[in-house]
């Protein structure tokens, strides 16, 4: 399979490995996991100042030549909330490439589906490059692609919950229906996740939590990086074909006959 | 005047702008990005933004997040 340099809207990404920044125990923690990352494309979110006890901004730790910002809307319940976290957004970062969720349900936080169709129509005509965050529905995905969204980005299993790709057989379908490049986010919890997102033939992925909590995270950051490396150069070096029964790799003639 | 700022009412007695709040509040223009009774107020705006008693402000900014 062919793999040329990732593009999105236009920009050509250095990785096709995306790094979540939350739940790191502090600024330098996450500073050290980025860099070892190699990741290009950083998620961030927004959130109301706490009065009592304000904060750094998340932005001091990040250096914004090196790595291209990509705010969340999460928290939002429904497309307007999204529209007006993601106009703040804007004005945050002075940037406007967003990560669209609209995560009605805290227990598993599965995107709403009508919802984000809603606001990513809206965002793309207020000039949003849209990367929404799906459920791994091959029908929505298109209709996300044809509403003017730079990429999609389907869940392999709820956010955070470390479980792996539970919806290969629809992420393979919305790859190979997709025009645009399709970002697995969600779930990815071990390198070996990774591999399978890249051979199911995703276009990126996006780790979050498996690298934050990690005893140690840059180490974990590296882990994941590498794990990129290998699931791309099999790519390009042409897997071998998956068969029913044995095929020997010994000679088939008998030891001594 | 009286203020609602992040859901919390509070007296504010400083100069009538969002620029003027962000400053007795001790944050920097900058970082933080605020909303006035529901609408943006662009950061190059703050300072000429004028609050009134009963306004209700928003004031977030960038955090980790996945």
């Amino acid at each position: 399979m062919e793999l040329k340099t990732l593009v999105i809207a236009g920009r050509e990404l250095r990785s096709r490995l995306f790094l979540g920044t939350g739940k790191f125990s502090g600024g330098a923690a996450m500073a050290a996991a980025l860099e070892a990352s190699g990741a290009e494309v950083v998620t961030v979110a927004l959130r109301r100042v706490d009065l009592a006890d304000p904060q750094d901004d998340i932005l001091a730790h990040i250096d914004a030549a090196k790595y291209l910002i990509l705010p969340n809307t999460s928290g939002a319940r429904d497309a307007d909330e999204a529209v007006r976290i993601a106009r703040l957004a804007r004005e945050a970062t002075g940037w406007h490439w967003l990560k669209l969720e609209v995560t009605p349900d805290p227990a598993y936080l599965l995107p709403d589906p009508v919802e984000t169709l809603r606001a990513a129509a809206l965002l793309v005509k207020e000039g949003f490059v849209v990367l929404p965050y799906i459920n791994a529905d091959p029908v929505l995905a298109k209709r996300l692609q044809d509403a003017g969204c730079a990429a999609v980005m389907p869940l392999g299993s709820p956010i955070g919950s470390g479980r792996g790709i539970r919806t290969a057989d629809q992420i393979r379908i919305i790859v190979e229906q997709a025009a645009v490049p399709v970002v697995v986010d969600a779930g990815l919890g071990l390198p070996s996740h990774v591999c399978e997102a890249f051979e199911l033939g995703a276009d990126a992925v996006l780790v979050n939590t498996a690298v934050a909590v990690a005893g140690d995270p840059a180490a974990m950051a590296g882990a994941f990086r590498l794990a990129v490396d290998a699931a791309l150069l099999a790519r390009r070096a042409g897997p071998m074909p998956e068969g029913e029964r044995a095929q020997a790799s010994s000679p088939l003639t008998g030891f001594l006959r | 005047m009286n203020l609602t700022v992040n859901g919390s009412p509070r007296d504010y007695a400083g100069p009538p702008t969002v620029a003027g709040l962000l400053d007795f509040l001790g944050l920097e223009g900058g970082t933080v990005v605020v909303e006035l009774n529901g609408a943006l107020v662009g950061r190059a705006s703050q300072s000429e933004t004028p609050l009134r008693d009963g306004d209700a402000v928003e004031i977030v900014r960038l955090v980790g997040g996945g």
